[in-house]
């Protein structure tokens, strides 16, 4: 049986430092509704800055593993440690195998870090749909670094561009011509690119292919130059200088006042996105539309009305002063 | 959005095979739930930590070393101990029939032996779940 729940009395916990109401908490955002925007309001006023830092790149790249091993460097430092990993979700069975705890057993007995899984639930930006909320909640929890794991993508997955300060592209050597098809995407959100396997015989080369097609891009002098990285997850080697280079990206951001303008990018899209999907899904939900549409797609299907047309009559009901 | 049933799905202890956690995990995804797969060699509090922070519903344990008698309790206690009485637990594993009443005794909901059909497994978990939301 699962247990009911009482958001008052759940956020009381929270504020005590209660995991067990923090986890469930995180439960009711992930299941969204009213529920998930009460604990929003209960919890929004506590967020304070927390850094955040997006691992994306494609599958079996070693993305868990290198989040274990940056835990670890950041734990020395005794930053407290958010980590959120995401797996896709079956289009077929709505179910999900999140397997990136298997690299990141090692932390679930230290206190200070806090590990969830999340499925994407049908979100196609490679990340669930409320990676936001989870992250605040991570934030008002007291985290001072929360570290993001995408699904492991291709091209069109960059949502996470729009979620952390810092972006982790991590590639391996064998991506090969993969990283050719990728630099229309992923190449563009990249703050650090991350060449994992270093022990690999071509990675050095692979790397210099990277520096070689970030070159080509117009960078001001003032700005962040991406940078590359060779690493080994399996060896601990390189993990160091990495976790020095998100160090020095934050301070970089901060310092040029970059860090406040990109959290106000970020509050301003999600207050967009959350807007176009209440009215997406209240449009969807509307009798009138869908009374119209009966009525009227046999004139599209006919010929006789032009998807267009339909549209400008639909949108006539729609009423945004 | 409706609620999902999570479960952990973990290999207590130091036996190597985890063939038939793997199948039991993803006959659960087939059949829409949301699995946490933490994988090998966990310790008791390993597994209970992870069933906290991801609150699940249901954790579900593969023993095949012999060691159920000890880490079953150990984790149903550690469960309680930080509030999370309330998760259903289940196991799997080669253990012997006299063992399954002493563990069914100690709040274990239900031990699947080897050869069990996957869809009992989903059909068990469900039927638990299934009268809410």
């Amino acid at each position: 049986m699962r247990p009911g729940y009482d958001i008052p009395e759940l956020l009381e916990r929270f504020k005590k430092g209660q995991v067990s109401a923090a986890a469930r908490l995180i439960t009711i955002l992930e299941n969204g509704g009213i529920d998930a925007e009460a604990v929003l309001d209960g919890i929004f006023h506590m967020t304070s800055n927390a850094y955040r830092v997006g691992f994306t790149g494609p599958p079996g790249a070693g993305k868990s593993s290198l989040i274990f091993r940056l835990t670890k460097k950041f734990r020395e430092k005794d930053k407290k440690i958010g980590i959120i990993a995401i797996d896709p979700t079956s289009p077929f069975s709505g179910g999900a195998l999140l397997g990136d705890r298997i690299r990141m057993q090692a932390l679930s007995d230290d206190p200070e870090v806090f590990v969830r899984s999340l499925a994407s639930r049908g979100s196609l930006g490679g990340i669930s749909n409320c990676t936001d909320e989870v992250t605040d909640l991570m934030d008002a929890f007291g985290k001072d670094l929360i570290l993001i794991e995408t699904v492991g993508v291709g091209q069109s997955e960059l949502e996470i561009a729009e979620k952390a300060h810092t972006v982790v592209v991590i590639l391996v050597p064998e991506s090969g011509d993969g990283i050719q098809a990728m630099k229309a995407g992923l190449m563009e959100i990249g703050d650090i690119f991350v060449m994992n396997k270093a022990d690999h015989k071509d990675a050095e080369l692979a790397a210099m292919e990277i520096e070689d097609t970030l070159k080509l891009k117009k960078i001001a002098d003032d700005a962040w130059r991406p940078r590359v990285i060779l690493t080994s997850a399996k060896e601990d080697r390189g993990t160091g200088e990495f976790a020095g280079l998100i160090e020095e990206h934050r301070v970089y951001l901060e310092q040029s006042g970059l860090f406040l303008k990109k959290r106000r990018q970020i509050l301003f899209s999600r207050v967009k996105n959350a807007l176009m999907d209440k009215m997406e899904r209240r449009l969807r939900a509307s009798e009138s539309v869908k009374n119209i549409m009966a009525d009227r797609m046999d004139d599209v299907y006919e010929g006789r009305l032009s998807p267009f047309r339909l549209v400008h009559e639909l949108e006539k009901i729609v009423t945004i002063k | 959005m409706s609620r999902k049933i999570r479960v952990l799905v973990a290999k207590p202890g130091l036996d190597g095979h985890d063939r038939g956690a793997k199948v039991v995990a993803n006959a659960l995804k087939d059949a829409g739930m949301e699995i946490i797969y933490t994988g090998l060699h966990q310790t008791a509090e390993m597994i209970a930590e992870s069933a906290v922070q991801e609150d699940v519903d249901v954790v579900g344990l593969s023993i095949l070393s012999g060691a159920h008698m000890t880490m079953f309790p150990r984790v149903m206690d550690l469960l309680r101990e930080k509030g999370a009485e309330h998760i259903m637990v289940f196991g799997g594993g080669i253990i012997p029939e006299e063992d399954v009443e002493k563990l069914e005794k100690i709040g274990v909901s239900r031990i699947f032996g080897p050869g069990t059909d996957t869809g009992k497994i989903v059909e068990f978990i469900n039927g638990r779940f299934q009268d809410e939301d």
